[in-house]
């Protein structure tokens, strides 16, 4: 699957953000943890894995025992120990920063210790005795992934129907390259199938190429994993001059071929989220002098992580706060935007107009949301175009599950892998209790 | 400023730092680069009939990210001709005259004993440690430990010495006994002056999982060494201890075994040393670690009013007493500082998997709660808190007059009801 993308692509150009650790580095930084009992670092984590016991393993020379660990919790360890925002999750929560000393590096070492795995060839599972169940999981991203293996894990044959001709979604075309490239997003999306009797169907998009009742009628159980659609619209004059792009349909480029920058000067990122962080980023370090970002919230209000933003900042990214655009212009592209700064109401303020040059302007206001392909069925709710589902990923219509971005609106990769494992073990014990599609779905707790 | 000046046995020394008999004092210019770094004195590498080593030596014991927390070796006395090592000595005397060499020997007959002292005196010694303890190689040649687990051959050695000898000697004591107090005993009626001690503990550091050898590793054989650092310190202590608070005995000490810095070196001190030897912490950081412990233990002094050396010498000694001795009506709970605890719950680990289950997780707050009515008192949750000054060991006041274990045998003293025993 790899070689399905040029070997030479924007992103290529990219190094670690976060550098690795030495096998020695790693060695007294895992010595430094306290192995804390009932530890906050896990409570923080999605999907709970047992870090105090990794990284014990890790001090005490049995790399493999924890990679172990932490796959047995989360198979998809080896992008999460890049991709997390660990600043806020389990590194936020080690005690150490309230002992004013640095907290450990547990994403640091989850990468030391499942890169070995990766690079070792380790393999720690096998599928379960088959049961003659058939699940299908729809969409080929995280969450699929994750419930699949689990899937897998306990017997139950896998069919995962992917719209694209490559697997990990938002982990392959989404995740900035300073943390994850999409060769190696699509290299542990083969590393999680080769627990084996996983169907792939690639170019099968749901309500296209395979129906709702496809899914009903051959198999029992389905999971949905869809995540989100295109790039929302500014809904402003000009936005279909060339030069104006979503950001995620941007950073897609970027990944998987040419980003596309020749005789761009300015860029103007609209947005304050993670993903325009992440563009802003990434389009200064391809060389694009000038980068202003354009939010209509103040720095305190803006959705993006503020170790993302610190970072953006020190790399040189410029910030419009309370401010929106009005019109998009130019001669046949992209010149300038017309903008105005706004007040804590978002109402226009009188006289504020000010003109932002750029020859490219990227969209990072929010993707749309495709809960709508499952409205049909009866027992499923989407509302606002998000699924519906309860702690086990449960839709309301026996033997139909989901998680993700689809059904919790936009979260991080470990999200939908715990939502996908969660879901897997739902499916399981509803499918060894006598439900499924087409049956009386039974108690799931 | 305090006066860092002292002396065992009459051997006088600038400071209380002396290299102890080892790699680190093999040889004149090293020790001459030792006295350049500020150490007070050098016990020579052991002089007696030279021997040949072999690859390798030395083992190290990590303790997580503490290489060398223990160490040991396999090497023996000095392998370099004898006339090299006094001619050495006698250089090292007369560039440093102030800083004390005192030459370890180790050989076999009395003749052999009369020779090599005199060659001692001759080049300059101040004094001399017979070597009784080296656990390793020369013992099983009936010398180093096999002398100093034999009071009565202890002993008439000592005698011999004493009686060639013009300088003040020492007796080094080996650790591999039951009971050092004969030993030391032995020494003393032997006519010796001061015993320094530990020599190392007979061990075997560590086995390579790999090949299936302990280490260190000779080709495809190991044998047992003798183990030293900073692990060993607590046997040392006690050992000197032992000496020290024992009627009758009243020798000068010089302590040995894991001494790391000027903290340690207190620690010897206060339990009845005048000087303290030093080598593993040389070996593995060299010998400018002095600095610290001279500063460092000037600094304590003034902290606490002692003006020389000898007020501090045997401080904590009345304070080493017996079990039955000790009050059982004393009592102390665990206390948390809410405002210091980061929430890591180790205390609660300890406590149940470890102690007496009388810390327990809140609703709402990482912040632990103790039974106090269950609180034994252990001082584990202390131990295990990286959180300075975060647990408390605070004494509670429960009514009871102080009663020791031999007061409620002996005279039927009343003791405070148990905690913790469910």
């Amino acid at each position: 699957m790899p070689a399905e993308f040029p070997v030479e692509r924007s992103e290529t150009a990219f190094t670690d953000y976060k550098l690795p650790l030495s096998p020695a580095q790693a060695a007294v930084e895992a010595g430094r943890c306290l192995f804390c009992h009932d530890a906050p670092c896990v409570t923080a984590c999605p999907t709970h894995i047992d870090i105090p016991q990794f990284i014990r393993k890790i001090a005490n020379g049995n790399d493999r025992g924890a990679a172990k660990t932490i796959f047995e919790s989360n198979i998809l360890g080896m992008s999460c120990a890049r991709v997390c925002p660990v600043e806020v999750l389990c590194v936020g929560a080690c005690v150490y920063n309230d002992l004013d000393e640095p907290p450990i590096q547990i994403g640091k070492l989850q990468r030391h210790a499942t890169d070995r795995a990766f690079d070792e060839g380790w393999r720690f599972f096998k599928a379960g005795a088959p049961t003659g169940r058939r699940v299908a999981l729809v969409g080929g991203g995280p969450a699929s992934l994750a419930a699949a293996h689990e899937l897998r894990r306990l017997g139950h044959a896998c069919t995962i129907f992917e719209r694209r001709d490559f697997l990990g979604g938002l982990n392959t075309t989404g995740i900035a390259p300073h943390k994850l490239k999409a060769d190696r997003s699509v290299t542990e999306a083969a590393w999680v199938l080769e627990i084996g009797g996983v169907e792939l169907r690639t170019g099968a998009e749901i309500g296209r190429d395979v129906s709702l009742a496809d899914l009903e009628r051959d198999f029992d159980a389905v999971f949905v994993g869809i995540g989100l659609g295109a790039d929302s619209r500014a809904k402003v004059p000009g936005e279909d001059l060339p030069g104006v792009l979503g950001a995620v349909d941007w950073i897609e480029r970027m990944k998987l071929g040419d980003a596309g920058l020749a005789g761009v000067r300015r860029a103007v990122v609209v947005g304050a989220g993670n993903t325009a962080m992440d563009a802003a980023r990434e389009l200064l370090a391809l060389g694009v002098p000038q980068v202003t970002t354009l939010y209509r919230g103040t720095e305190d209000a803006m959705g993006g992580y503020a170790h993302e933003w610190r970072a953006a900042r020190v790399a040189g990214v410029r910030a419009e706060w309370r401010a929106v655009t009005t019109a998009f212009e130019g001669a046949g592209r992209l010149e300038r935007l017309r903008c105005v700064r706004v007040d804590e109401a978002r109402t226009p303020v009188a006289g504020s107009q000010f003109t932002l040059e750029a020859d490219l302007a990227l969209l990072a206001i929010g993707q749309s949301r495709l809960g709508a392909v499952l409205a049909g069925l009866k027992g499923i709710t989407v509302e606002s175009g998000i699924v519906r589902v309860d702690a086990h990923g449960f839709t309301g219509r026996p033997g139909w599950y989901a998680g993700g971005d689809c059904a919790n609106g936009g979260k991080e990769v470990v999200n939908a892998a715990a939502e996908g494992m969660a879901a897997a073990r739902a499916i399981d014990r509803a499918l060894a209790a006598g439900g499924g599609i087409g049956r009386k779905e039974v108690p799931r707790g | 400023m305090a006066d860092l000046s002292t002396q065992t046995g009459g051997i006088r020394s600038p400071n209380p730092f002396w290299l102890a008999s080892a790699p680190p004092a093999n040889s004149g210019a090293q020790i001459q680069r030792a006295f350049d770094a500020g150490w007070g004195g050098a016990v020579w590498k052991t002089l007696g009939t030279p021997i040949q080593n072999v690859s390798s030596r030395f083992g190290g014991h990590a303790i997580g990210n503490a290489r060398g927390a223990g160490f040991n070796n396999i090497e023996l006395i000095t392998d370099r001709p004898l006339e090299v090592n006094f001619r050495e000595i006698a250089e090292t005397k007369k560039r440093w005259p102030h800083n004390p060499i005192i030459a370890s020997l180790m050989v076999e007959t009395r003749e052999e004993w009369r020779e090599i002292i005199k060659r001692s005196i001759d080049a300059g010694a101040d004094g001399l440690e017979l070597n009784f303890g080296c656990p390793h190689g020369m013992c099983e040649r009936g010398m180093g430990s096999a002398v100093g687990q034999e009071p009565a051959v202890n002993e008439r050695i000592t005698s011999w010495a004493c009686e060639f000898s013009t300088v003040p000697v020492l007796v080094k004591l080996t650790p591999n006994v039951s009971d050092i107090v004969p030993h030391g005993m032995a020494a003393k009626r032997g006519g010796a002056h001061g015993v320094s001690l530990i020599n190392t503990i007979k061990s075997i550091i560590a086995v390579d999982i790999d090949r299936f050898v302990p280490e260190p590793r000779v080709g495809s054989l190991s044998t047992n060494g003798g183990y030293c650092g900073a692990a060993v310190k607590p046997i040392a202590l006690h050992m000197v201890a032992a000496l020290a608070r024992e009627p009758g005995f009243g020798l000068p000490i010089s302590g040995i075994g894991g001494v790391r810095n000027w903290r340690d070196a207190v620690e010897f001190m206060l339990l009845g040393s005048s000087t303290v030897q030093v080598c593993t912490e040389v070996m593995l950081r060299g010998y400018r670690v002095v600095e610290d412990m001279r500063d460092g233990l000037e600094e304590y002094m003034h902290s606490k009013g002692f003006t020389r050396v000898q007020d501090m010498v045997g401080k904590a000694v009345p304070a080493f007493s017996e079990w039955g001795d000790l009050d059982m009506n004393y009592e102390t709970v665990a206390r948390i500082n809410a405002d210091t605890c980061i929430g890591c719950q180790l205390c609660i680990a300890a406590c149940h998997d470890g102690a007496h289950q009388c810390i327990h997780p809140q609703e709402g707050t990482r912040v632990p709660r103790i039974d106090e009515s269950e609180c034994v008192g252990c001082n584990l949750c202390q131990i295990v808190c990286p959180s300075p000054g975060c647990i408390t060991m605070d004494r509670v006041d429960n009514g009871h007059p102080p009663a020791t274990w031999n007061d409620h045998v002996n005279h039927g003293a009343t003791l405070r009801p148990k905690k913790g025993s469910h």
